[in-house]
């Protein structure tokens, strides 16, 4: 008797213990920085969407609503809570609102940057402050490859591979380029992009003539002169990276005159665009979407896909674009290394030394694929893509991508240790396609 | 020869968008002595109320005379001007006349700001497309190019816009009491002329100017925010090479900063950037006070 009185008062209070545990984890909350542009030039096309799709999945994941392996509650049991602050300002800005984030507001993480320069100015203060950072969005090669960090990850993959991917796609897809043209922004985004596809055709299609390479300047809005030198030049395929408000003026102003009926156009990063263009983005587009993201996830399809698709569409009214997928592959990314963190330490809310550990070298399923940190020395994510064609649905009333080819990550990213743009000039060695 | 054709007939496109953006930046300043900061904000709600009238009259079955839609947009910068002028100008800048011309500088710097927040009170923050009057006037074909001859459009647009102010100014009893007005304040007031008066529609005329740059502008761009801030940039190159306050320095300047944008592109595009700071800065070298600004002696 007193043996069982003795198991019983030892289930009960390992009971209570565990009931204890549990509704502490239930109160206590993991509280998130969310950093991204909800004003200026670049809201509208990547921060704004991005945090949409963030705030949807933030509530599904908090319901527990997500498939496996997410449908636990928030992250490991702890209720997400989101800070959310608007990027505008400028990288000085960025550093000391960082700092007001993590000593200030006391954040458990934060996740955020799509402008490279504040992903190279707020990383040297993570490491300072020992403050865990995800930057979840921004496409410059130079944060892992010019620094390494302890606190700091990217868990999207840098910007080469959306460049070697649209020379492979028109290489594989029998394009022939006798020549090629290129209008790309004037700073760092612009420069590298042409570079990088400026090196993948020298190897994928040596004989292809580099014709004239416009740089106007970041939101010119104007480019009449641009497109006049283009269709002088008449190249073969003319390559663009830019963005937002500059890509839909440049499209509506290059398909009035008619520019994309002499020349195939190629748009690195294109897919954001189509919601506002609608039909006046032409057939016959080759675009990438900086990942398998945006149409090309939905064609390829999955749980994940189908848990977040349609509820987008319904609260946005527009489906989702590249951004939202990187801001959902973050969080996700996250959530597993929060989770394996705490499957490490006994079930307590991680250190940041602890998601440090648990994140180095993680790999997780995204909308956008598998995505591992991979580079870097498992800082640096990479993640398969995909380019495809428009092509207008006339029976449905939307453009949708035909033709599309998916690239495994392994593919379309240097090995780890390898500069991107030394890689593609040695010829892509050791990739595995 | 068809390549100086070519950077000729860019050039002018470019520099009829620019002269429009500009002259109502150097009238108020001519007029008033106010550098004003605010005006891309302005050019933005020409813009913007451009996108929002242009859609309400298609949809409104505008379609049935598409033409009318050019109407509509001169409609919209006149909107866009009786609404702003009252406030801005016999609410605020009116207290700052007498004031440091430094002064006036820091107040439509603020009213910029204020602007552009207003702008995204009104019309949020996606983007607007209003791409109709863009396309209906078809294409011009020359050569191995096609230019939409919506941008000759704008290119008589600024024609009439530049002999419009000048014969006001040169040509009519009005015109010539706010060239007395720029030409000395304190004297004409001394002479009857009710300088208020005169102050209120110049700076009503130059938002109007700005507004109607930006609803010229909007069907061929995506209206969005944040899209007057390049223009106050490029605006005042134009002006200051062609002299603050100058109607024709305006024109010079715009057609000048057009022609060597267009042939850096075609010819050396590495320096296009470059190109519209290095003509202003040969101009200020040879004429610090620009093209067309007389140097004046100063009243001690």
């Amino acid at each position: 008797m007193t043996f069982r009185l003795g198991l019983l008062a030892k289930t009960l209070a390992s009971s209570a213990l565990a009931l204890g545990i549990a509704g502490a984890a239930q109160a206590e909350s993991f509280k998130v920085g969310i950093v991204t542009f909800l004003s200026g030039g670049a809201a509208e096309s990547f921060g704004v969407p991005a945090w949409n799709g963030g705030k949807l999945l933030v509530e599904k994941l908090n319901k527990g609503e997500m498939p496996a392996p997410y449908d636990q509650v928030g992250f490991g049991g702890l209720t997400i809570e989101p800070v959310v602050i608007d990027e505008a300002g400028g990288a000085t800005k960025q550093v000391q609102e960082f700092r007001n984030l993590v000593q200030r507001e006391n954040v458990d993480a934060v996740l955020g940057y799509v402008s490279s320069g504040d992903c190279l100015a707020v990383p040297p203060v993570a490491e300072e402050l020992k403050a865990f950072l995800i930057l979840y969005d921004c496409g410059t090669p130079r944060v892992f490859e010019e620094a390494s960090y302890n606190y700091v990850f990217r868990t999207a993959a840098h910007a080469a591979m959306d460049n070697i991917s649209l020379a492979k796609y028109m290489t594989s897809r029998g394009i022939n380029v006798g020549s090629f043209a290129g209008v790309n922004q004037d700073y760092a985004w612009g420069q590298d992009s042409w570079a990088d596809f400026v090196a993948s055709m020298g190897h994928l299609q040596p004989s292809a003539e580099q014709k004239t390479a416009l740089f106007p300047k970041i939101f010119a809005g104007q480019y009449g002169t641009e497109i006049s030198a283009v269709m002088r030049e008449k190249p073969d395929v003319l390559h663009s990276s830019l963005w937002g408000g500059d890509l839909q003026a440049f499209m509506l102003q290059a398909t009035a005159r008619g520019l994309h009926k002499r020349m195939q156009v190629a748009l690195a990063a294109g897919d954001h665009v189509i919601p506002q263009l609608g039909q006046k983005m032409p057939d016959g587009i080759i675009l990438g979407a900086r990942g398998m993201n945006g149409l090309a996830a939905k064609a390829k399809g999955g749980p994940l896909i189908d848990a977040l698709w349609d509820e987008y569409e319904a609260a946005y009214g527009t489906f989702p674009v590249q951004a939202p997928f990187r801001m959902w592959q973050g969080l996700l990314g996250l959530k597993s290394a929060v989770e394996k963190a705490m499957a490490a330490n006994g079930g307590k809310k991680p250190s940041a030394e602890e998601l440090a550990a648990a994140m180095k070298g993680l790999t997780w399923e995204a909308p956008s694929g598998t995505i591992t940190m991979a580079l870097g020395g498992g800082h640096q994510a990479i993640q398969p893509n995909a380019i495809g064609t428009t092509k207008w649905d006339e029976a449905a009333g939307k453009m949708t991508l035909v033709d599309i080819e998916y690239y495994g990550a392994e593919c379309v990213n240097p090995p780890d240790g390898v500069k991107a743009v030394e890689w593609i000039k040695a010829g892509f060695p050791g990739a595995k396609c | 020869m068809d390549l100086l054709l070519v950077i000729l007939v860019d050039g002018l496109i470019y520099g009829a968008w620019l002269f429009i953006v500009s002259v109502g930046l150097t009238l108020v300043f001519g007029v008033l002595g106010i550098l004003n900061l605010a005006h891309g904000s302005l050019y933005a709600m020409g813009a913007y109320m451009t996108a929002s009238a242009v859609g309400l009259y298609f949809g409104a079955g505008g379609d049935a005379v598409p033409l009318g839609s050019y109407a509509v947009m001169i409609l919209a910068a006149a909107v866009v001007a009786l609404l702003v002028t009252p406030v801005l100008e016999r609410g605020l800048l009116r207290h700052f006349y007498h004031r440091d011309e430094v002064i006036g500088v820091l107040v439509t710097y603020g009213v910029f700001l204020i602007l552009e927040d207003v702008i995204k009170l009104i019309w949020g923050v996606e983007p607007l497309f209003v791409y109709e009057p863009y396309d209906l006037l078809g294409l011009v074909e020359w050569g191995p190019l096609f230019y939409v001859a919506y941008d000759f459009l704008v290119i008589g647009a600024a024609i009439v816009v530049g002999l419009a102010v000048w014969a006001f100014l040169n040509k009519t009893r009005r015109g010539k009491v706010v060239l007395a007005v720029i030409h000395d304040r304190e004297m004409s007031q001394t002479m009857g002329v009710n300088v208020d008066r005169v102050f209120m529609l110049a700076f009503g005329a130059g938002v109007f100017l700005a507004a109607l740059g930006g609803a010229l502008t909007a069907p061929m761009i995506s209206v969005s925010p944040g899209i007057g801030v390049n223009v106050i940039i490029v605006a005042f190159a134009v002006i200051i090479i062609g002299g603050l306050g100058s109607i024709e320095g305006a024109a010079i300047g715009a057609v000048l900063v057009g022609i060597a944008r267009a042939a850096s592109v075609h010819l050396m595009p590495e320096i296009e950037l470059f190109i519209i700071y290095f003509v202003m800065a040969v101009v200020l070298v040879f004429r610090p006070e620009g093209l067309f600004v007389k140097t004046q002696t100063r009243k001690i």
